[in-house]
């Protein structure tokens, strides 16, 4: 069990009197000496002394609905309804670690061990009603909060069983779950509890979030990646009341009393950097990649010798894709508040990974891990890892200097010029046909970054700056997967070839490679179907042996009322709009979410531009605990991809990224929107798998594949511009 | 240098003190008055997160500098309802769950009241073009569309 460290007074103080518009939590006064170990179910589940129920989650609710979802799962196992519960989320202190919210586990790994821990606490539940009620536990029913004779008659409330005292119980992987033919709550699209309040202006975001003599801070960060501090002329910023920088090395930051004031002085203060040039700017961007140094090269799967049926095939086709970094893109900046101590420190940050960052924060802030304490508070939608952890390194950092509680708000320019960036990747594949025009053999090569140069995942810009040591947070995420096809082709190989760097620092953004990944594979598929003059449907159902990935493509392609016929399809020379469709298919990672993706799109001939009319999927994610939350992640999955196809691409210079705001990174709009239309598969007696991420993955592929059904060109470079678009056009004119 | 303000904000009346006239309206609004519901999103007018209503027009308030406002009423997404008693439009989003992060939620709520009170009953184009401005990044798009036109029937 770990002791927590932070003393009940400090604790107290976080949470209750300094605090403005955060109340106080039930459950939150006793917590302080609160086990936060993973096989305890005292780690997650509290009951008090009037029968409520408190629940610890080290997975976050990004604005996923988990929020929700997680309320619904333990309430079933412990006979009661939601709103007798109360959920923390993501405090170090008080949650265990569940590791980070990424890779769409907040449902699937973390909500299912809630659920075992509510399942072993119903048992235990009944174990002690037993003592009492002197009935065998098959006489006894869990319902409203009590333990009750099956028969009828009074029962003994969860308070009075267990109120107030601890549980002192390992997890039991075995305690039995409520049957999905019983399910009260578990399936229903149950309303989220934080919309009226996010809704009207009343909820806490952590830009939101205030502590009695806070300095506003805002980091100033170089005018070129890498630059070095060379001077700063703290005169520039001596009109502007109470404002100061702060120095630590090469990071360099301004606090001031008020945030306009904080603002002003970072936009007057003059500072001198040195001007190393070291990226290779976005027109170079796939030449620089497959010029980065391998660092190794790894056969994620293989069957049969593709290397040799290639070598040898009469109708081989091959081609490259290009995907291109991405930002989060989180509509608002990153904001975080540190209090650092000499004896601790408390962060409030909207950070997916609070537990993962801990020991980080703790390293470069030279305090022992158990004095550091992040607080998890919603912020604007994060994709995977943003700017929240830089930011909440800035306002450490700073704090730590001051001795004061810093606020950092991060600007739009920092937020889109410097948060870790989805990496570009690039996709070789190639293919031959057999006789009968199914694939014989394939070889994908993916080029993908390894991690960032010298630290094995991506750094805090903060720390690294100041030139203190820190240790690894997050990795880029699982991007080799879904390079290969999910189809049965007996020579087969994938192939990753992991560049020792990438131009800008990277993160996991959404989906982690599997957008690209699929983009390749999805649209090499159709490129093949169309050599084959075969429909692209049936090309792929008569090499897919998945039965639920059969059922989501059947399930698209009826809803769609899809005309089995080759791509592309009869193209008007005349007509100044052209209309195609396209479908794609991912089985997610290779072993979570079916999903199936029709899209139909309008193609200008004038302008190039591409607009998704229709997009039709069908998704499976084994049991859904609510279907309108799950819906919801399906299309935001949707149409965040869909604008990540057309719209969306860092651009960068020598120096820096130069793509800084919205106008220069545009992303989709509400003329853009498609209509959509969702089938969700519902597999009650299957585990529940994550939603956040699966159904951006076809998306690319689709859009593609519809272009190229439209226009008869294939587009094989993200995004999908209209310069793209209209260049492809006037080749194929020509 | 520190000069008064008075601002007529959710029908209230409220003087401030202001170092700076230039300071956008946004600042006082949150860090002054504590009204959270306009959210800096940019501070550049190209998101529209930090909307609210300047008598009754959707204004940004991350660039409207503090000394212009005047004697105009300021009505932010608190001055709508309440969770208790939600504003119509605030009753829509929560019935089709128009929301992720929520972070776009106030400038989608306050732009499409402008359009409400000029138009009652818009078609879907006509909110699509409205709200052609203002960005969400989780993709709410459709369920946002559907709750203004809900709103717009139960007028």
């Amino acid at each position: 069990m770990r002791r927590i460290v932070i003393a009940r007074r400090r604790l107290l103080q976080g949470i209750g009197g300094l605090v403005v518009g955060f109340s106080l939590a039930p459950g939150m006064a006793a917590a302080a000496g609160k086990t936060v170990a993973s096989d305890q179910v005292d780690a997650f589940l509290a009951i008090g002394r009037d029968g409520a129920v408190t629940l610890y989650s080290g997975k976050v609710d990004l604005g996923t609905g988990l929020r929700v979802a997680v309320r619904q799962m333990a309430a079933e196992e412990l006979g009661i309804g939601i709103e007798q519960i109360t959920l923390i989320e993501g405090d170090t202190a008080l949650t265990p670690d569940q590791g980070p919210t990424g890779g769409s586990t907040g449902v699937a790994v973390g909500g299912v061990q809630i659920r075992q821990a509510a399942a072993t606490a119903r048992q235990a539940l009944i174990r002690l009603a037993q003592e009492r009620l002197h009935l065998p536990a098959s006489e006894l029913v869990v319902a409203d909060g009590a333990v009750r004779p099956a028969a009828g008659g009074a029962g003994i409330g969860f308070g009075d069983l267990v109120g107030g005292r601890d549980f002192t119980l390992t997890l039991d992987k075995a305690a039995p779950l409520v049957d999905p033919s019983a399910y009260r709550l578990v399936g229903r699209s149950l309303p989220r509890p934080d919309l009226p309040a996010k809704l009207s202006g009343q909820h806490t975001y952590v830009h939101d979030f205030k502590l009695a003599g806070m300095l506003h801070g805002r980091a100033i960060r170089p005018p070129a990646v890498g630059a070095e501090l060379l001077a700063v002329d703290d005169a520039s910023i001596a009109a502007i009341p109470g404002a100061r920088t702060v120095r630590r090395g090469n990071f360099l930051g301004v606090v001031a009393d008020s945030e306009w004031a904080a603002i002003r002085a970072a936009r007057a203060l003059k500072a001198t950097w040195t001007a190393p040039a070291n990226l290779p700017g976005s027109d170079q961007l796939y030449a620089a990649v497959r010029g980065t140094a391998v660092a190794r090269e790894d056969v994620l799967a293989s069957r049969g010798d593709a290397d040799r049926r290639l070598a040898g095939a009469a109708n081989l086709l091959r081609a490259s894709y290009e995907w291109p970094p991405q930002s989060h893109a989180s509509l608002g900046p990153s904001c975080a508040i540190a209090d650092v101590r000499a004896d601790g420190a408390t962060i409030w940050t909207a950070s997916q990974a609070t537990h993962k960052f801990r020991p980080v924060f703790a390293r470069f802030l030279g305090l022992h891990p158990d004095t550091v304490r992040m607080i998890y508070l919603d912020g604007a939608g994060c994709y995977g890892m943003n700017g929240h952890e830089d930011a909440a390194a800035d306002a450490a950092l700073m704090s730590q200097s001051l001795g004061r509680p810093v606020r950092v708000q991060w600007m739009r320019e920092d937020e889109h010029g410097w948060d870790p960036k989805g990496p570009p990747q690039v996709l070789d594949v190639r293919a031959a046909l057999d006789d009968a025009g199914a694939i014989a053999a394939w070889e994908t090569v993916a080029w993908l970054p390894l991690n960032t140069p010298g630290l094995p995942a991506a750094p805090l810009l903060a720390p690294a700056a100041a030139g203190l040591d820190q240790p690894n947070g997050q990795s880029a995420g699982l991007t080799q997967l879904n390079t290969d096809p999910p189809y049965a082709i007996a020579d087969m190989c994938a192939q990753i070839k992991w560049l020792r760097e990438t131009p800008l620092r990277p993160s996991n953004l959404r989906a982690p490679g599997k957008i690209g990944n699929t983009f390749a594979v999805e649209c090499f598929t159709d490129e093949l179907a169309a050599a084959a003059h075969a429909d692209p449907l049936a090309f792929r159902l008569q090499m897919l042996q998945e039965p639920r990935g059969i059922a989501v493509l059947r399930r698209v392609a009826e809803r769609m009322g899809w005309q089995p016929r080759p791509s592309p399809g009869p193209i008007d020379a005349s007509a100044a709009t052209l209309v195609g469709r396209g479908i794609a298919y991912v089985h997610y990672k290779n072993a979570e979410n079916f999903v199936a993706l029709g899209m139909e799109v309008a193609v200008s001939r004038a302008t190039g531009a591409v607009r998704v009319t229709r997009a039709v999927c069908a998704h499976d994610c084994g049991l859904m605990i609510n279907p309108d939350a799950v819906r919801n992640q399906v299309e935001g999955n949707i149409l965040q991809t869909i604008s990540r196809t057309l719209f969306e691409e860092v651009t960068f210079d020598h120096a820096r990224v130069t793509s800084t705001d919205w106008v220069s990174y545009p992303i989709l709009t509400f003329p853009d929107v498609p209509t959509l239309e969702i089938e969700l598969i519902d597999r009650p007696h299957d585990r529940p798998m994550g939603v956040g991420e699966a159904a951006a993955a076809p998306v690319a592929a689709a859009i593609g594949n519809a272009v190229f059904d439209a226009i008869g060109v294939r587009l094989r470079r993200a995004p999908l511009t209209p310069a793209r678009v209209k260049a492809a056009l006037a080749a194929r004119a020509a | 240098m520190v000069e008064s303000i008075t601002l007529e904000v959710n029908g209230t009346s409220q003087t401030l003190d202001v170092a700076d006239p230039d300071m956008p309206l946004l600042y006082a609004l949150r860090n002054d008055l504590g009204l959270h519901g306009p959210k800096f999103g940019c501070g550049l007018g190209q998101c529209g997160a930090c909307t609210v209503l300047i008598d009754g027009a959707a204004t940004r308030s991350c660039l409207i500098p503090l000394g212009k406002v005047g004697q105009r009423a300021i009505t932010t997404l608190e001055g709508l309802g309440t969770p208790e008693q939600p504003h119509k439009l605030q009753a829509a989003f929560i019935a089709e769950q128009a929301t992720q992060c929520g972070y776009c939620a106030n400038g989608m709520i306050m732009a499409a009241a402008a359009l409400l009170a000029r138009n009652w009953h818009p078609s879907e184009q006509q909110v699509r073009d409205e709200l052609a401005g203002n960005l969400c990044r989780c993709g709410a798009h459709a369920r946002i569309l559907r709750a203004v036109l809900r709103a717009a029937e139960n007028r």
